[in-house]
């Protein structure tokens, strides 16, 4: 009996210790209850965290908040604006002829041979404790080389004892520009800047020389090797130089991939036995931003603490019409970051991360279709809104038109659907008329989204509102709001286009048509069986070819597929970022481009390579038009849908506005830390009653079973 | 017996270049290494230099089994199937594609997922022994009637509904533990309550209904008549002679699973944020990652390979007569 008292107090004890004050199914340490922390999830794991190589939305989630571009975007303002955040202002581009003579600032892109941005950065700012800085009395680097015996106790970085810090200089950032050619980073840009950074392609072939004349695990020290295009001019100022005019460069000035890197944290992790260990840049980051990384456990969570060096930024005065009423600007002026501390935590499950919200470990979530109607409600005007039992809660709803496109797109090299034919062009506008995407948003997405009428989202320059920004060839302008044509348009397209009743009118044969897809999931059945029935509403026969990523992912690059679908999640909000997408010699087959549709009319083309480069205003639009009307016409894609971000935010969880573009919104989010831990602890008070009823029940069973047992051995004994 | 244990050990290494051979085939008829390259690399702006490159680095450029430009030996060596599958047995894992060391995330990852399946192993293992014994005390009443209707019940049901309804009902309804999560040293333990609950729970009815059949088979045997002739309690019928009797059944089933115990499982680490192993391989096939693909197959070859060998023992430990020779 008293080892069972033992061993009970053993696993109670160390178990009630750990709730503490707080609930007992808080997922989080007691001693941060209360705390000013936020707390979310993550479902995919960041793979890089390395600034020139990390590219998708989940990486850039943590790197976002820790490394600083000489950009960002305006938290509040619509449409997105840049504005400076370690540059000192926006930089304007000097444009050069090819003598290298400046010209003026509204010259024709044509004769524009270089753009040079001069970036001056605000001076004063540090980066964060870091052991790479660390130095000794005599100023000399305490952890630059170290040998194997140094690194016996090393587990993490966290290990070494000593940081330091130092001042950003314009070096830093030249030295980053330098790193996306270098050949063991393989940056995801380097391709696309290679074409516009002059001398940054053989700056690589440079590299990849260096490299291999190095030892095995040597350091390549890229300050040995200038780079024309990135020049440091003092110690705030540096110079890019790209070949003709590119605008857009400026958006890219806002990404991770233009923020500083320290040459010394490069050298500190070449070290012989750090990658051996997983300290590596691409695990820990060195920024100069509102956080920094100081938990990397990427298979169950990461941590962003305020970094003790930032430099200090206030939230925006100024916003949209509206934020004011909102509260958005109730702490406009104040001192940035509001949190001391991130929590994301892995949630591969959408059960647990739903429930966990619900119980408020969570301060934000995204809504999965399982949990949309328990979630979102539809008011008879036909806007979202949060349920009762949300609004019981104090969770409310935010919802934003993401710059996104997913789409159905024709292989204009298919002998059948591709192609200027009026044949071609016909059956595929008879196709996107007959293919009903507010049903499809409606069934499968849980009405978030709004259907495509271009390639180019609302709220992004070149698309229009109203009556003028309608697909003319799918749609109808009806009191007030698009109307799809009516079915009898795609089959009469149909007829005209020499298909009459989905039979080849000179074979009589069936018209077989084949959609590549990749389709594994347990919802993909429904949504196969969708789209056949929307081919058949106009007597088309679709064959649906599901494969594998890969063989999937080859078709597309060598043309084989007919129809496929396919989506875009746009890197800057500009038109060129989107039109891109149809321009030919982008195209995915011969090219390695991401035209997928292999879509190239010559007038569009010339279009684009006149738009691209033009500032916005009404000269851009008016081609853009033209090209919208281009595009359309021909029916390259279906054009589908824009989806819809839903978001529930609880009460204490402040200051949020969605922002696509920007992804280091956590430094203006506040929250009400108190109210939080009083609603954990009302909505997740343990109830116990049920383990008295199980102990009963138990005894209840056991009782019975001893005297059953006696019985029985006392009738043996007889 | 170290004799027999030797020769297990030789049979082996052909076992293991052979599991090797066909993960590797596997793989790469599902993926070409331009595939590989190309998920790595991210879905926008891949060059096909880019591609050549990271190909290069990795080591994947070259041929896969067979390399007829090269000379001498180097026709079987200077390919990738040699590259990548030599270090494996000297149990160097090497780098994943995307860099990291495989053997550092492996041990730095087994323990969460040991600290679940280890548990489950023990305390089920006990439960279910000790419930087929009630069971096999009460046999032919209705105690053993009900026993049966409810191990076929418990063992109808999916392994995932334990989990879901663990969940809501523990955590969501009781509010009595996290829902999912993890932690280090004795915080751990409120994060691993529920899933070794559920996991026990969930292995009641194949488990007991298993070793009650075995029981049973035991309990018709004439030393346990003589046991009872001898005016032994039951008790001690059950658990002094027919639990002895009963053991090389329940060893064949129970040691080999002990070394696969670092493996982890990947339903109930995904649903209770466990950071293991459990997702470490399926993680690495959707990536095309094939440094981790291959070592984790090497490792389960081998544990398993290990569990077969201590099954072996284990069975001279309880049966006096089983020489290993």
């Amino acid at each position: 009996m008293t080892l069972l008292l033992r061993l009970t107090a053993l696993l109670v004890l160390p178990l009630l210790a750990a709730c503490g004050a707080s609930p007992w199914n808080s997922p989080y340490p007691a001693a941060d209850a209360g705390k000013n922390i936020t707390y979310s999830s993550f479902a995919d794991k960041p793979k890089h965290l390395d600034p020139a190589q990390s590219y998708s939305s989940n990486e850039i989630t943590f790197t976002a908040q820790i490394y600083e571009p000489p950009l960002q975007y305006h938290y509040l303002k619509r449409p997105y604006t840049l504005i400076p955040l370690a540059a000192a202002e926006l930089p304007r581009p000097l444009f050069l002829d090819a003598q290298g003579k400046a010209l003026p600032a509204g010259s024709a892109p044509e004769k524009i041979a270089f753009s040079v941005y001069e970036i001056r950065i605000k001076p004063g700012m540090r980066y964060q404790p870091h052991p790479a800085f660390a130095r000794d009395a005599q100023g000399n680097y305490l952890y630059h080389n170290l040998k194997a015996a140094d690194l016996s106790r090393i587990y993490k970085l966290a290990d070494f004892p000593q940081t330091g810090t130092r001042e950003l200089v314009a070096a830093d950032y030249v030295y980053q520009i330098k790193r996306l050619a270098h050949p063991r980073l393989n940056s995801p840009i380097f391709g696309l800047m290679s074409e516009y950074i002059v001398g940054l392609k053989a700056y690589s072939q440079t590299l990849d020389k260096a490299q291999k004349d190095l030892p095995p695990g040597g350091f390549l020290d890229l300050s040995r090797f200038p780079l024309e295009g990135a020049e440091v001019v003092d110690r705030y100022t540096y110079r890019v130089k790209l070949k003709g005019k590119y605008p857009q460069f400026l958006y890219w000035l806002a990404m991770p991939f233009f923020a500083p890197v320290p040459a010394e944290a490069d050298r500190f992790y070449s070290q012989p036995g750090m990658a051996e260990k997983n300290i590596t840049l691409d695990w820990y980051p060195v920024g100069s931003g509102p956080y920094m990384l100081t938990v990397n456990d990427p298979n169950r969570r990461m941590v962003l603490e305020r970094n003790p060096n930032f430099h200090g930024e206030n939230y925006p005065s100024e916003g949209e019409p509206g934020d004011a009423a909102a509260g958005l600007l109730r702490d406009a002026g104040k001192p940035l970051p509001f949190i001391d501390k991130a929590v994301f935590s892995l949630e591969k499950e959408s059960i647990p991360y739903w429930n966990k919200f619900l119980q408020g470990y969570y301060d934000a979530s995204g809504i999965t279709s399982d949990s949309f109607d328990q979630a979102v409600r539809v008011t008879t005007q036909g806007e979202a809104d949060v349920t009762d039992m949300m609004r019981e809660k104090g969770i409310r709803l935010q919802t934003a038109v993401t710059a996104t496109n997913y789409y159905y797109g024709f292989n204009m090299l298919d002998p059948v659907i591709g192609g200027f034919s009026e044949r071609a062009r016909k059956l595929r506008q008879a196709i996107s008329v007959a293919i009903d995407y507010e049903e499809f948003i409606s069934i499968f997405a849980n009405g978030r989204g709004i259907p495509a009428q271009g390639p180019i989202p609302p709220g992004i320059f070149g698309s229009r509102e109203g009556a003028a920004g309608i697909n003319p060839y799918v749609y109808d302008w009806v009191d007030g709001r698009p109307k799809r044509k009516p079915v009898e348009v795609a089959r009469k397209l149909l007829a005209e286009a020499g298909y009459p009743e989905g039979r080849d009118a000179q074979t009589g044969k069936p018209l077989l048509l084949y959609l590549d897809i990749t389709a594994s999931g347990p919802d993909d059945k429904a949504r196969l069986d969708w789209i056949r029935k929307q081919f058949q509403k106009i007597d088309l026969q679709l064959v649906v070819r599901n494969t594998d990523y890969n063989r999937f992912q080859d078709k597309i690059r060598k043309g084989n597929a007919q129809i496929f679908h396919w989506g875009w999640n746009a890197d800057y909000p500009d038109p060129e970022n989107f039109l891109f997408l149809l321009y030919g010699p982008n195209a995915r087959v011969g090219k390695e481009g991401e035209n997928s549709a292999n879509y190239d009319n010559p007038e569009f083309n010339r279009l684009f390579e006149q738009m691209k480069n033009m500032d916005n205003g009404p000269a851009r639009q008016n081609i853009i038009d033209a090209m919208l009307r281009i595009a359309r016409h021909d029916a390259p894609w279906i054009w589908g849908f824009h989806p819809k971000q839903y978001g529930l935010y609880h009460a204490w969880y402040q200051n949020i506005k969605p922002n696509l573009m920007a992804n280091n919104g956590l430094k203006y989010v506040r929250v009400d830390a108190a109210l939080r831990a009083r609603k954990q602890r009302e909505w997740n008070r343990p109830v116990l009653w049920p383990l008295g009823l199980l102990a009963v029940a138990l005894a209840a069973g056991i009782v019975p079973a001893v005297a059953a047992y006696r019985r029985k051995e006392r009738q043996a004994a007889k | 017996m170290i004799q027999y244990i030797i020769r297990r050990i030789l049979y082996a290494i052909p076992i293991l270049i052979g599991v090797n051979l066909i993960t590797f085939a596997l793989f790469f008829v599902v993926n070409t290494p331009d595939n590989m390259a190309r998920i790595h690399l991210g879905m926008k702006h891949v060059t096909p230099e880019a591609v050549a490159k990271w190909k290069h680095e990795r080591g994947y450029d070259k041929p896969l089994l067979w390399n007829g430009a090269a000379q001498g030996e180097k026709k079987a060596t200077d390919t990738i199937f040699f590259e990548k599958s030599v270090g494996m047995f000297a149990f160097d894992f090497g780098r994943s594609d995307e860099g990291r060391d495989i053997a550092y995330d492996i041990r730095t990852r087994m323990w969460p997922s040991l600290a679940i399946a280890l548990p489950v192993f023990v305390i089920g293992l006990a439960v279910n022994v000790t419930f087929a014994m009630l069971m096999a005390f009460f046999r032919a009443t209705y105690v053993d009637l009900a026993g049966v209707v409810l191990c076929v019940a418990m063992m109808s049901i999916s392994g995932l509904f334990y989990i879901i309804g663990g969940q809501y009902l523990v955590s969501k309804l009781l509010h009595l533990t996290p829902i999912s999560g993890f932690d280090g040293g004795f915080n751990a333990l409120k994060f691993i309550v529920l899933p070794v609950v559920i996991g026990v729970v969930a292995g009641i009815g194949t488990g007991a209904r298993w070793y009650r059949t075995i029981f049973l088979e035991e309990t018709s045997r004439d030393y346990v008549r003589t046991a009872r002739a001898k005016g032994l309690s039951e008790l001690s019928v059950l658990f002094g002679h027919v639990l002895k009797n009963a053991m090389i059944p329940i060893l064949t089933g129970a040691v080999v699973v002990i070394p696969l115990l670092f493996m982890g499982s990947l339903i109930s680490e995904s649903f209770f944020g466990i950071p293991g192993l459990g997702s470490y391989t399926i993680d690495a096939i959707n990536a095309q990652d094939f440094a981790i693909v291959r070592a984790m197959v090497f490792l389960g070859s081998v544990l398993y390979i290990v569990g077969l060998i201590l099954t072996d023992i284990s069975y001279t430990l309880v049966d006096p007569r089983i020489r290993l020779e």
